[in-house]
């Protein structure tokens, strides 16, 4: 297991500069970056579960510093209203974030099945839950996400547990309908070959009339089990005197079924048993693939529950003083007095008391620098707090929070877009509609002509024209398309998210967490007449070597560790003092920066000096770095014919720049999610399909209102809520090939389906003449499909190019 | 021809057969977590660790 010493074991942060900790993992001792990346590694060492290093393909996450954060869940009522009880303990749904890879799922369930009163655990990698039973008597719910902590997870419980009991009931009905259709039709086309080719070199009647009724007994339970939604959704849309495309589905279903029947009974004609229980599989398929595409995407208030922290530190005044008590948000009431400690989520809309907080409110308006709110200034749930304890009087709590009013604006938005599947629909339901038409004509032809020979020519139609090759033509393209997509780190999340890229002609990225990933990096010193660049980095790296903030992680990649500072002194909001080589150095803000003046005009919020004794030595200019892949991925979009822009939350200098950076001409700043909002659906009325890229709790309802949204991998729970496509692998370099796919498959969709119009309309006439023995019937149909099915497979096949 | 006749019958029996074990694999949750099983297999196989005990400490000695 050899690793690159300059980065941590666990997590796979850069150790340049920090004081490096050593786990022991294997017998060896390894770099890590900090303490909770050693206790997870040595948890996960300790466990037997070391394995998870040799096979994750993602380096994991790190874990949060507060280990007693959970405690709050171990009260009974909190625990009561979050979890249910099952025949032999306590279940709870709980909502992972940090999954990156396969590997996590598996380290998960063996780290929980060894926790002591864990009676089962299972991940679903899909949804992102884990399903975990307990026995209340033996642990409880806060030793259990402290589990899942300490391993470097951040847990969330789920409260609508029913809706997930749903969702199981739901997968499972439909698998063991597909597994029900799946065997009976292995059956029924072994029955159908032997009868296809008695008919053509003579068969045994006694034989004959057996295959037809063994046919019969396994296309019944078919027919009525696995299609039973079909006939149910059937009879509704006509109770409701509506047309859905179950109408003629079960028309054609329950006609074959039922003619078969009769001739299995009077031993004469044909039977269409194969027809019928090929046609409830490939629509089974079709269901099973979209529900699936359906449970992927996690709700949205599950979302919500993400973005905010679990537990809050309410101040409760005695008589002998004021108390912290933690309790979970979801008890935290208006009025209540909240501590927000440093680094931690602002967990309710509230008014700042006491002093100043420097909050990053980056989630909310994008806004890439910390804003200071001064006492009695609004604080936004949501919201980060940078730097300095924060007493927060509470305004208002869950529904009516801003951020909540930020989930409302995705909904809304996400319940006006477009829909391509029901147009997908319609057409089907249309062309459905004109075989039934088509069936009844030749129908009411023969009865006039020849009554005899009316039913055999009637079904003739209808199997002729059964869409199977139809259905398929989309379905398995989609399915080979998601496939190929995965594979490439891109997830897709709904059925029609294909369908959506192929027809994208403008591309929307958002700016921090999207075009660049989000960490700052120093990009500019200037100095005073006393200053040197070179110098002035390696101090600044050494004062802030063992600070976890952002600001001081980019001191500590740009600087290396040269130098090393001692007697280093905080304070809170302000800047950082030490002493390096003998000198005493301060870095931080103006104010606490000895001296003023003389240097440059950079942005209030954004200047950081570096001083000593005499005074001020420079200024450093700080920007968000842009991802190593955005100006090749643009580059290669702009080749493609696509349109580029970005559209930011963010000052004017910092998005002209970044969009310099990676050569994109149009861009807007200061804008807020409406604005980006109404940008996007001003590009639409221009004719433009946008797709938008963003990976903030800002872009979520842009990303709802665009025709086709991307999310980060890294990005928040609520954009990845709203997103059509994930990209897993938090890299944009597969944006591109995403693109490409969704063409091909695109450009394939098209030729199965004129193929399969084709060899529809051209055998129906023939069937309606009464020309189309039987077999002749189903080897077409079992050719056209099969000529569709591999057809699809070069969805797959590696591109070569544009 | 005949043995048709007994042959097909034995195999709607191990069909329902078959959807009796599938319906039973799908109730007891075994399609609920595709992946967590497969990467059991590649795990060395070590004695279960009570996660509330400390290990057993250096092996070295």
């Amino acid at each position: 297991m050899a690793v690159a010493a300059t980065e941590c074991f666990h997590c796979s942060e850069p150790l340049a500069g920090r004081t490096v900790v050593h786990a022991r993992v294997r017998g060896e001792d390894v770099p890590v970056c900090c303490p909770g990346c050693r206790a997870a590694a040595e948890l996960i060492e300790q466990l037997g579960l070391a394995d998870y290093y040799r096979f994750r393909t993602a380096p994991g996450t790190r874990p949060a510093e507060s280990a007693d954060q959970w405690a709050a869940y171990a009260d009974p009522r909190v625990a009561e209203s979050l979890t249910r009880r099952e025949t032999d303990g306590r279940a709870a749904v709980v909502l992972i974030d940090g999954l990156t890879c396969a590997a996590c799922n598996w380290l998960i369930t063996r780290a929980l099945l060894q926790t002591s009163g864990v009676l089962r655990a299972s991940v679903n990698a899909a949804t992102g839950r884990a399903l975990v039973v307990w026995d209340d008597a033996r642990t409880d719910l806060a030793r259990i996400l402290a589990a899942i902590a300490a391993l470097g997870y951040r847990p969330h419980v789920v409260t609508g547990g029913g809706v997930e009991d749903l969702a199981r009931r739901e997968r499972r009905g439909h698998l063991k309908r597909l597994g029900v259709a799946g065997l009976g039709m292995m059956q029924v086309m072994t029955f159908a070959v032997s009868l296809y080719a008695g008919d053509a070199g003579g068969m045994d009647h006694t034989i004959r009339a057996f295959l037809r009724i063994v046919s019969m007994l396994v296309a019944t339970p078919v027919l009525f089990y696995s299609g039973w939604p079909f006939l149910q959704g059937a009879y509704r849309a006509l109770a409701a005197r509506g047309l859905t495309m179950d109408v003629p589905v079960a028309i054609a279903l329950l006609l074959a079924y039922s003619a078969s029947v009769w001739d299995t009974l009077h031993q004469s004609g044909a039977v269409y048993f194969d027809s019928v229980v090929m046609f409830v599989f490939f629509l089974s398929v079709a269901r099973y693939v979209e529900m699936a595409a359906r449970h992927r995407s996690t709700g949205i208030s599950d979302a919500l529950g993400r973005l905010l922290p679990a537990t809050a530190h309410r101040l409760r005044a005695y008589a002998d003083g004021e108390r912290v008590e933690d309790v979970a948000v979801a008890r935290i009431e208006v009025g209540d007095l909240l501590l927000v400690r440093a680094g931690e989520i602002v967990p309710a809309d509230g008014k700042a008391q006491g002093g100043s907080a420097r909050i990053d409110e980056s989630m909310l308006t994008g806004e890439s620098a910390p804003i200071t709110r001064e006492a009695g200034e609004a604080i936004a749930a949501g919201t980060l707090n940078l730097d300095s304890p924060l007493r927060l009087r509470v305004e208002a709590v869950g529904a009516d929070t801003t951020i909540a009013a930020m989930v409302a604006l995705l909904t809304r938005a996400q319940a006006e877009r477009p829909r391509f599947m029901r147009a997908a629909d319609a057409l089907a339901g249309r062309f459905l509609s004109a075989v039934l038409g088509g069936a009844a004509l030749v129908a009411v032809l023969w009865l006039y002509l020849d009554p005899a020979r009316a039913f055999p020519a009637t079904l003739a139609v209808l199997v002729a024209a059964c869409p199977c090759a139809l259905s398929l033509a989309t379905l398995v393209v989609v399915a080979t398309a998601n496939t190929a997509l995965a594979r490439r780190g891109v997830l897709v999340a709904r059925a029609d998210a294909i369908e959506a890229l192929a027809k994208v002609s403008r591309i929307v990225f958002d700016k921090t967490g999207t075009l660049t990933d989000g960490r700052i990096e120093v990009v500019g010193f200037s100095p005073t007449s006393r200053g040197d660049e070179r110098r002035a980095m390696q101090i600044a790296a050494a004062l802030e070597a063992a600070s976890e903030h952002p600001i001081a992680r980019a001191f500590v990649r740009g600087g290396g560790a040269v130098a090393v500072a001692a007697d280093v002194r905080y304070a809170a909001g302000q800047g950082v003092e030490g002493t390096v080589d003998g000198e005493r150095y301060r870095i931080g803000h103006r104010a606490f920066v000895r001296g003023t003046a003389e240097v440059g005009e950079a942005p209030r919020d954004q200047a950081i000096l570096l001083g000593d004794r005499h005074g001020v030595l420079g200024a450093f200019e700080l920007a968000e770095s842009p991802r190593a892949e955005s100006r090749a991925v643009v580059a290669e979009l702009r080749a493609a014919g696509y349109g580029v822009e970005i559209a930011s939350g963010d000052s004017a200098a910092a998005v002209r720049r970044l969009a310099e950076q990676c050569g994109i001409e149009r861009y807007g700043s200061r804008q807020t999610a409406a604005d980006k909002l109404e940008r996007v659906r001003a590009l639409g009325a221009q004719g433009e399909f946008v797709a938008m890229v963003g990976d903030g709790i800002n872009d979520a309802p842009v990303l709802g209102g665009a025709g086709v949204s991307i999310a980060m991998g890294r990005g928040s729970a609520l954009a990845q809520a709203s997103a059509d496509l994930i990209l897993v692998g938090d890299s944009l370099a597969a944006l591109p090939e995403a693109l490409r796919v969704a063409r091909r498959a695109q450009a394939i969709v098209r030729q199965n389906i004129v193929w399969a119009v084709f060899y529809n309309l051209a055998a129906m006439p023939v069937a309606a003449m009464g020309w189309v023995p039987p077999w002749l019937a189903a080897v077409g149909m079992s050719s056209s499909s099969i000529l569709v099915v591999l057809n699809s497979l070069r969805v797959a096949r590696p591109g070569r190019g544009h | 021809m005949g043995i048709i006749l007994v042959l097909i019958p034995i195999s709607l029996v191990l069909i329902g057969f078959a959807c009796w074990a599938f319906f039973w694999a799908v109730g007891s949750g075994q399609f609920e977590d595709l992946d967590a099983q497969a990467w059991d297999i590649l795990a060395e196989d070590e004695p279960a660790v009570d996660f509330e005990r400390p290990t057993r400490g250096g092996r070295r000695c």
